[in-house]
């Protein structure tokens, strides 16, 4: 396979690197000045990136690329229905998610040229794991998309917490990392090879399992599943508010989503030896993620640990094997990060003095003071909630389907039990925006970040609610491919 | 779509209703929202009214089966799909008839964002109606879960003192039953391909012709859906969300939760249990009359007990739900048209009930009882009301709750007699809380000088407690109009369990 036909079948990935490289060369020359600029631009190229993996998806087949006879016959790279569905979501979220952070950005004096990039070379990362079809590919795309976060988690310079969480992010992923690292080594070590159909073919052996529990708790980290949560509350309080945007949503659905391809196609044929592990840590997270926000007044925590419990509630979804689970993760994850966006657009949109917000007492009394947000976000909480009518609560039905399927009954219980115990954070910020008294008058809000709200709203409660089957379908197809 | 769209307009007319004053809200602001929620609230219910008695005259009540049905589909194996018999019809027309008049207190006894507080009432009764007409299960649950969220942002923004502990005991309690029957839903779907309630009522794989459900997984089944029934009901030992939740909510929203949230319990058991797990329901006969005997006798003694006149109405409600479960699984004819009946009864005198006790704390501002005493000297019509909603709860020959009450216990008897018995015992007390009550409140010398200013019922006040005395003494003399309606659907429940 030739050079150029290798690059039209990596087409979105390779748009991000090529306009990522062109912009360093720019913010180079042009500076601090042109960010905006950059910013939109970047934004616009991972939306380019976003359709051409949308119109890869259309064309219904995978697409291979950096095949070689010898080392990897079936390519380095490869993007099946799954992942190029998976893909989409990400590049759209990472787009939508630099669209709003803009006001933020200019109040908060962080318009750096180097923020768009990072962004986009985060997000390139995150499309690389996904398309990889070999533990080296994964493990360079997942350092890519770690090496731009934590770069990103620090990127208020002049703020410790910021640095504080660029650092914890860091030793933490590094640890991470390295067990993924090690976890290949002993993959390869002992199924002789590095591609995932090499790691198919090979016998089930007590090593691989090994290598195998190695490579789940690295991705488990990136995926901020429980027990290797740890970082993730103080990341997200530590972070600015757009960067958390960002790791709550691109890198979110792309991690899980690596997750569920790396188990279903490399592992596929040693179901028996990831199940239980996976629906454990699933148990943990929606526990764990439950639990532990009950007690916090931080909104940025308590979406930390709402992440970390509706991580758990998507790998519900993979436990249940790929057959019955596969389209249930995707459409949980979409319907998750797409209202995680808008939850952070609301964050984002409520400053006082330039300052985001952050405790829930600074909700107080929002339905009075916007009650366009108020509503929006009343709606947004209720979808993460997964409460109908709100369209959450098809992603929550369908991996619980799945987990029924899949004989996994104990684990839907452990979901509802969470699910209940959950709403009892949620039902706090509602209570603190609907029925405590107005505090201080808020800042205007940005027209990008009040329209990603009512956008996510409006998708949330009623367009997906009446329209589920388009979401069902497109996953289902995903699914089968 | 498919369907002469008669339900759906009743049940989206609200809703409309709501979205219009929501769109006046964002774009003349919170005061021309709440002038003009008056108007299109009391617009949108009436309208909604007339639409639901339209569909009654379409209503075929000698036929069997579902009936203007309407249907769409949707996802998988769900639909949209709206049908009623005439057990959700009758239900529907409850709803429909005393929104109107919890809508015109509202606008008196409301001050604070009024223009929130109707789109919460419209929302939620599209979900109620939603609720009784809804044959899918999915669409079903959906709404019925869905019902939670305005309540809550009722409870939570217009109630008393304690809102806050009220309001999330209340969507918690209810929140962990109803994820219990998501379970048992999404396991059904797999098993039968489909959430359709017909079908799933008629107990055959719609392909293969195979029983959908073996007896001792229909156990688990009907005790996933009791979980959420039993909760909503609400029954003993899961109702102590019911007092706290009634206390707190304003006037108008403990009505609709007394007299139409609280019969989804038993509208439940009628339209899923009962059918689809027939096995299943026999099995637990003895569990529910435990149960509801224990409700019955242990709600009315802690009734008595009360200071706080609400918590007293909704520990009496807590027992006429009692009556209800004790009517659905007695299995025969006489206990299933009483336990519908004291639903619509219960319906309307608790209502009317919550009404009372509204006029006067819309005066005095507080429910205690210590507080009041010899009404009947400054208030004759409200006492005379009054008397005649507690002597219809009490179970007076010639108003609703008699019928209800002798007719569940006759269907009793026939199945088991000491539960009859044990029900009767709680129509003892019921005398006794309820005259305690009255006698305390309206009677006696007026010592509280807070009182003597107090002034009867207004106009609007006097027309929707007379409307509802109208309803209660009718419904008493005349009970033919509810069972000739609901006769079909009672035959078929009882073929559907095989007796």
């Amino acid at each position: 396979m030739d050079f150029l036909a290798d690059i039209s079948n990596a087409l979105p990935e390779a748009i991000l690197a090529g306009f990522g490289l062109a912009g360093l060369l720019i913010g180079a020359i042009g500076g601090d000045r042109i960010s905006g600029l950059l910013r939109l631009l970047a934004a616009l190229a991972l939306a380019v990136a976003a359709a051409s993996s949308f119109w890869q998806f259309g064309k219904g087949e995978a697409v291979a690329a950096f095949a070689s006879a010898e080392l990897a016959p079936e390519g380095l790279y490869r993007a099946t229905l799954f992942t190029l569905f998976a893909k989409g979501v990400t590049y759209s979220l990472a787009a939508l998610a630099l669209f709003m952070s803009g006001g933020f950005l200019k109040t908060a004096q962080m318009e750096r040229y180097e923020y768009p990039l990072l962004v986009t070379f985060g997000s390139l990362g995150a499309g690389m794991m996904l398309s990889a079809n070999d533990l080296m590919t994964l493990y360079v795309g997942i350092e890519t998309l770690s090496l731009s976060s934590y770069v990103l988690a620090a990127f208020k310079r002049d703020s410790v917490k910021s640095a504080e969480a660029g650092l914890k992010y860091f030793v933490l992923g590094a640890l991470a990392s390295g067990l993924l690292l090690y976890g290949s080594a002993l993959i390869y070590g002992f199924s002789g090879g590095t591609g995932y159909a090499a790691i198919a073919a090979a016998p089930t052996s007590v090593g691989l399992v090994f290598g195998l529990v190695f490579l789940i708790c690295g991705l488990a980290f990136k995926a901020s599943a429980a027990p290797f949560h740890i970082w993730t509350p103080d990341v997200y309080e530590g972070a600015p508010a757009p960067v958390v945007a960002f790791f709550s949503t691109a890198p979110k659905i792309a991690a899980v989503g690596l997750l569920a391809h790396v188990l279903f196609t490399a592992f596929g044929t040693h179901e028996t030896s990831w199940q239980q592990i996976i629906a454990i840590i699933a148990a943990l997270s929606m526990l764990i993620g439950a639990f532990g926000a009950l007690m916090q007044n931080s909104i940025k925590r308590i979406l930390a640990y709402s992440s970390i419990s509706n991580v758990g509630f998507a790998l519900i979804g993979i436990a249940a094997g790929a057959d019955i689970g596969a389209a249930s993760v995707l459409v949980y994850m979409t319907l998750y990060v797409v209202a995680t966006l808008g939850l952070f657009g609301g964050v984002l949109a409520l400053r006082r003095g330039g300052k985001a917000i952050d405790q829930i007492s600074d909700l107080n009394g929002l339905a009075k003071t916007k009650p366009g947000i108020a509503l929006g976000l009343l709606v947004l909480i209720f979808s993460v909630a997964g409460i109908p009518p709100a369209a959450g609560f098809w992603g929550k039905l369908q991996v619980f389907t799945a987990g029924i399927e899949g004989g996994l009954l104990w684990l839907v219980i452990v979901g509802c039990v969470a699910s209940v115990v959950s709403l009892g954070y949620y039902l706090r910020l509602v209570w603190a925006m609907f029925m405590k008294p107005a505090g201080e008058p808020m800042d205007k809000t940005d027209f990008s970040i009040g329209a990603i709200v009512a956008v996510t709203a409006l998708l949330m409660f009623p367009v997906l609610t009446i329209a589920i089957q388009f979401l069902l379908e497109m996953a289902a197809r995903a699914a089968g491919g | 779509m498919t369907g002469p769209m008669l339900l759906t307009a009743t049940t989206f007319l609200p809703l409309i209703g709501a979205l219009l004053i929501v769109a006046v809200r964002v774009t003349a602001g919170a005061n021309a929202a709440s002038a003009a929620s008056k108007i299109i609230a009391v617009l949108a219910t009436l309208a909604t009214l007339v639409v639901s008695l339209i569909a009654l005259s379409q209503f075929d009540a000698s036929k069997v089966g579902y009936q203007l049905v309407d249907y769409a589909p949707w996802f998988g194996g769900s639909s949209y799909k709206l049908g009623v018999d005439g057990l959700a019809i009758s239900l529907v027309v409850l709803t429909t008839a005393l929104m109107p008049l919890c809508i015109l207190q509202s606008i008196k006894s409301i001050e604070d964002r009024l223009g929130e507080y109707m789109i919460c009432f419209l929302v939620l009764e599209t979900l109620m109606i939603g609720v009784f007409c809804a044959l899918d299960l999915v669409l079903f649950y959906v709404l019925f879960e869905g019902g939670l969220i305005p309540m809550f942002l009722m409870i939570g923004i217009w109630g008393g003192k304690n809102r806050l502990y009220a309001s999330f005991k209340f969507f918690l309690y209810t929140l962990l039953g109803s994820l219990l029957l998501l379970a048992a839903l999404v396991y059904m779907s797999i098993v039968a391909g489909t959430t359709d309630v017909p079908t799933l009522q008629a107990g055959l794989h719609p392909e293969t012709g195979a029983l959908l459900f073996p007896p001792e997984v229909q156990t688990w089944l009907w005790l996933a859906f009791f979980a959420s029934f039993a909760v909503k009901l609400p029954m003993w030992p899961v109702h102590t969300w019911l007092p706290d939740a009634h206390v707190e909510a304003p006037t108008a929203g403990s009505v609709v939760l007394a007299a139409v949230l609280l019969k989804m319990g038993g509208y439940g058991f009628l339209r899923f249990s009962l059918p689809m797990f027939p096995e299943a329901s026999l099995l637990f006969q003895p569990l529910m009359f435990a149960l509801s005997v224990i409700a019955i006798v242990y709600a009315s003694l802690v009734a008595f007990r009360q200071t706080d006149i609400k918590k007293l109405v909704a520990y009496s409600s807590v027992a006429h739900m009692g009556f209800v479960t004790l009517g659905i699984f007695s299995f025969n004819e006489a206990g299933i048209q009483g336990a519908i009946f004291q639903m619509i009864s219960h319906g309307v005198i608790s209502g009317a009930l919550f009404f009372c006790v509204g006029v006067i704390y819309d005066r005095m501002h507080t429910r205690e009882i210590s507080f009041y005493g010899g009404l009947v000297h400054r208030m004759p019509v409200y006492a005379a009301l009054f008397m005649l909603f507690s002597m219809a709860n009490v179970g007076l020959p010639g108003t609703s709750g008699f019928v209800g009450e002798i007719l569940t216990m006759v269907g009793a008897f026939q199945a088991n007699t000491w539960a009859a018995a044990g029900a009767a015992l709680g129509v003892i007390f019921s005398a006794v809380y309820m005259l305690t009550l009255y006698r305390r409140t309206v009677f006696g010398e007026m010592t509280n000088e807070k009182l003597f200013d107090i002034k009867d019922v207004t106009a609007l006040e006097f027309f929707i407690l007379g409307l509802l005395a109208i309803f209660a003494l009718g419904l008493g003399v005349f009970p033919s109009i509810v069972f000739d309606l609901t006769e079909t659907s009672t035959t078929e429940v009882l073929r559907m369990i095989g007796q």
